[in-house]
């Protein structure tokens, strides 16, 4: 019994720093964001199997949830921005080419 | 970047790495000394509510709630003052429509609920409010652009509610004479109930309203032509 909990805790780990290290390499902003929600809930379920209930219900609701639906739209809009000055710096060359 | 600057990143980052894995090191290894659980457990019939972790939160270290509360306030703030929110998403497909239908009366039960459970098990204000935080991003997902939240004016109420009961209760004591957000034994499971009602409201709509992402839409769009504008035109 104590050597199943053993290999759960073992693949618990591995598990969470392997989606912590994708996340932060991550080149793309949304990319990254989707792998932190994924780690924030492979997280709280870390925090249950540390007997901390209440810190894994918190990390699951705040970090994971509105934590990511926060990220994922400034993602969005960021995306947006960068797309809008790309247009513009395009229009500009065309004019100077002309 | 410059890879001479990206080595000395990596080498600063490692040391750290270094140095907080020997702090860890040290703290397991150390003897345990008195800890403060054994004395809070002592504590827990006084302090009005029978779950340690609510205990500490609302009775013991109510400052720090407090000062959470304030934290999110001063993020909403400096979101409103970005600017006025953009517009909403267009609005929902039938399958995300009877979704939202179904998922946001749901949620703002277990929101309730896991507000009158942090009493005596887990939950408390700060799930509770994040619940009824993501009923509004599901709304504001599903094309309602004020993501389910009131009037400016009633937001305005709603996200310095945590923080004035909070404040109010703390001062109304103080001048009871019990001391700041020092509660009495015989009210304190009621006090701290009132205090985390508010909070979790203010959670609540702080969150929602910071998806939203800007300063809310006013009842009357601000490019409506008003007389004085008509007339200079």
């Amino acid at each position: 019994m104590s050597i199943l909990l053993l290999a759960f805790d073992a693949i618990l780990l591995t598990t969470l720093l392997g989606l912590a290290t994708a996340a932060v390499l991550s080149p793309e902003p949304r990319r990254a964001t989707m792998l932190f929600i994924a780690f924030g809930l492979w997280l709280s379920l870390v925090w249950a199997r540390l007997s901390a209930p209440d810190v894994a219900l918190a990390e699951a609701a705040i970090g994971a949830g509105i934590g990511g639906a926060l990220m994922l739209a400034a993602a969005r809009r960021a995306a947006r921005r960068h797309a809008d000055i790309d247009a513009d710096a395009t229009i500009d060359t065309s004019e100077d080419a002309r | 970047m410059n890879r001479d600057l990206s080595l000395l990143i990596g080498i600063l980052v490692s040391l750290f790495a270094v140095l907080l894995l020997w702090i860890v090191y040290i703290t397991l290894s150390a003897e345990t000394g008195p800890r403060l659980a054994t004395l809070a457990l002592e504590q827990l019939p006084e302090s009005g509510v029978s779950h340690p972790v609510t205990a500490v939160l609302l009775n013991y270290r109510a400052y720090d709630t407090l000062l959470e509360l304030a934290v999110l306030l001063a993020a909403l703030l400096g979101i409103w003052s970005l600017g006025p929110a953009p517009a909403g998403f267009q609005l929902a497909g039938p399958a995300l429509a009877v979704m939202a239908r179904w998922i946001v009366p749901l949620a703002i039960l277990t929101g309730g609920y896991l507000l009158w459970v942090g009493g005596h098990a887990p939950g408390g204000a700060f799930q509770a409010g994040a619940l009824l935080g993501s009923a509004g991003v599901i709304l504001r997902l599903a094309g309602h652009p004020r993501a389910g939240l009131p009037s400016e004016e009633a937001q305005r109420w709603l996200v310095v509610a945590g923080v004035g009961v909070f404040v109010l209760i703390g001062l109304l004591l103080a001048a009871l004479g019990y001391g700041f957000l020092t509660y009495p034994k015989a009210g304190a499971k009621w006090l701290i109930l009132l205090i985390e009602t508010a909070a979790t409201l203010a959670i609540g709509a702080t969150l929602a309203a910071a998806y939203v992402g800007g300063r809310p839409l006013g009842a009357a769009p601000p490019s409506t032509p008003t007389p004085t504008e008509d007339a200079r035109a």
